[in-house]
């Protein structure tokens, strides 16, 4: 079981956490001005690197919080993480 | 003890003959289907077969069938909901029952039947209803009450006093197992009699188009002209399609699953169950073989985290308390690629001259001679298949979508 570093509660077990895929995919600025295929992107489409992926998590069983982080899907590794709001860091795979 | 007089192994035969050729690449072909696995190798066999077309490469970054092909449960059905799954899986499951004729060589194709459990009385009204749907469209079915479930596999524990208690199952009598590996086997040796190239440790890095066209792959062995090229690759589907700016609905996970040491014959059938996350079959050698729900997370790592195998062997306890002593051998990881309604895509890119098979998530071993059959048609006549006309990259654009996250039996 991998540790997970909480930005608020630091590294507690995977199981503590809850998965909520890509991260910043921001909700459509102007929903009722898009075409079906932009409808398409922002519900179904995801990116799904092999490597480097910004993505969501949530401490379910620790502070209920959301953050982010990136992980190296490869390996698995994280490589940072991040609170809501921020920028993405620079990360080396 | 004195030492032999031969070398130790002298006296076994020779080597039998292989099965296939491991040829250098040619400079060009009329189609080249990437991805060495159960479903590339099938697309080649039909595409010479049914449609005479043998000037083919099948490309595989490792060796043949060594992907999701070798890591799968091996489980064959065609139980699913809808009018356009019952197409598709119905026509797999009429193939697998021809196949090892059609091959002429053994896979060891067993229909001793599935039951997909029903453990809340949701499960049991979507159940009953899938049942209906399934005799609608001519594929056997019928659901059957615990004591139904007992008669037909004595070892589930269907007592009332456990935590999910089995409330009852859908029973499909034609479905079973095969041995994947003999299935690869013998889709690559009757290819390759036909003149299909079989060519392993060989990664595609790049697709090259011009005018809106495919035109050769880059490989690491050099590039490889192509008239047509068919994307088989399962998990890495997102990472190919991205090479020519396509963007796929795919989520690439682990999906993780366990043999036990080998027994004595105990589960005569292959049991399912939705609501717990645990699949079981026993292999003809003796292993319980045993499937989980995917790991949460995105990833290409082939393992997953150990959490998930606790669930599934606690899952597998409250069904089958008679394994409780059963030992584990071995677990693996393969990397399934999960779409948003848990059914395929197979059909035309925007790319002329490229096609698509991907999509078929947790599910895909089942598939492995009615996609090949209808995929082979799609690239024959650059026009999908009636059976897999519904499953296009445009139905997430349109809404048409097939939702089979019911009968998909895997937690997505």
């Amino acid at each position: 079981m991998q540790l997970i570093p909480c930005p608020w509660c630091g590294p507690r077990e995977e199981a503590e956490f809850h998965y909520g895929g890509q991260a910043h995919v921001a909700y459509p600025d102007d929903p009722s001005a898009l075409s079906d295929e932009e409808w398409a992107q922002y519900v179904f489409f995801r990116d799904n690197p092999s490597g480097p992926f910004a993505e969501r998590w949530s401490h379910n069983a620790g502070c209920r919080r959301w953050f982010n982080a990136v992980r190296d899907t490869r390996s698995h590794d994280l490589l940072a993480v991040y609170r809501v709001g921020e920028p993405m860091p620079e990360v080396t795979a | 003890m004195t030492s032999p007089a031969q070398p130790p192994g002298a006296h076994l035969p020779e080597h039998p003959d292989f099965l296939w050729e491991n040829p250098e690449p040619k400079a060009s072909y009329d189609v080249v289907i990437v991805g060495g696995g159960g479903h590339g190798l099938a697309t080649a066999y039909y595409l010479a077969k049914v449609h005479g077309i043998t000037n083919v490469a099948v490309l595989e970054k490792g060796w043949l069938a060594g992907g999701n092909m070798a890591r799968n449960t091996t489980i064959i059905r065609s139980n699913y909901l809808w009018d356009e799954s019952s197409g598709i899986y119905e026509h797999s499951l009429k193939l697998w029952e021809g196949l090892e004729d059609d091959l002429g060589y053994p896979i060891l194709f067993d229909q001793r039947g599935v039951l997909n459990l029903a453990h809340s009385l949701q499960d049991v009204r979507d159940s009953i209803r899938r049942v209906n749907a399934n005799r609608l469209n001519g594929i056997d079915a019928e659901w059957v009450d615990p004591a139904g479930v007992k008669e037909i596999c004595p070892i589930v524990n269907v007592s009332q006093d456990v935590r999910y208690p089995v409330l009852g199952a859908t029973y499909q009598p034609r479905a079973g197992i095969a041995k994947h590996d003999y299935v690869a086997w013998g889709y690559a040796r009757a290819a390759h009699a036909m003149g299909v190239d079989l060519i392993q440790n060989c990664e595609v890095t790049g697709l090259e188009t011009a005018g809106g066209r495919i035109t050769a792959v880059e490989t690491s062995r050099g590039r490889i002209a192509a008239g047509r090229v068919a994307l088989c690759a399962a998990g890495h589907s997102s990472v190919l399609a991205a090479m020519v700016g396509l963007r796929l609905p795919l989520a690439s996970h682990p999906l993780q699953a366990l043999v036990s040491e080998l027994l004595e014959p105990v589960h005569p059938t292959v049991v399912m169950s939705n609501a717990v996350h645990v699949y079981v079959s026993q292999a003809h050698k003796g292993e319980l073989v045993m499937g989980a729900g995917i790991d949460s997370y995105n990833g290409y790592g082939q393992r997953g985290s150990f959490h998930i195998i606790e669930q599934q062997m606690s899952a597998a306890l409250e069904l089958f308390p008679v394994f409780a002593r059963a030992h584990l051998l071995r677990t693996w990881a393969g990397i399934v690629d999960v779409s948003p309604d848990a059914s395929p895509i197979v059909g035309l890119t925007p790319v002329g001259g490229l096609y698509l098979n991907c999509g078929w998530g947790t599910g895909g071993f089942k598939a492995t001679p009615g996609v090949g059959d209808c995929f082979a048609h799609t690239i024959a006549h650059d026009k999908p298949h009636q059976y897999n006309e519904p499953f296009t990259l445009e139905r997430f654009t349109t809404g048409a979508l097939v939702d089979e996250h019911g009968a998909a039996a895997v937690a997505h």
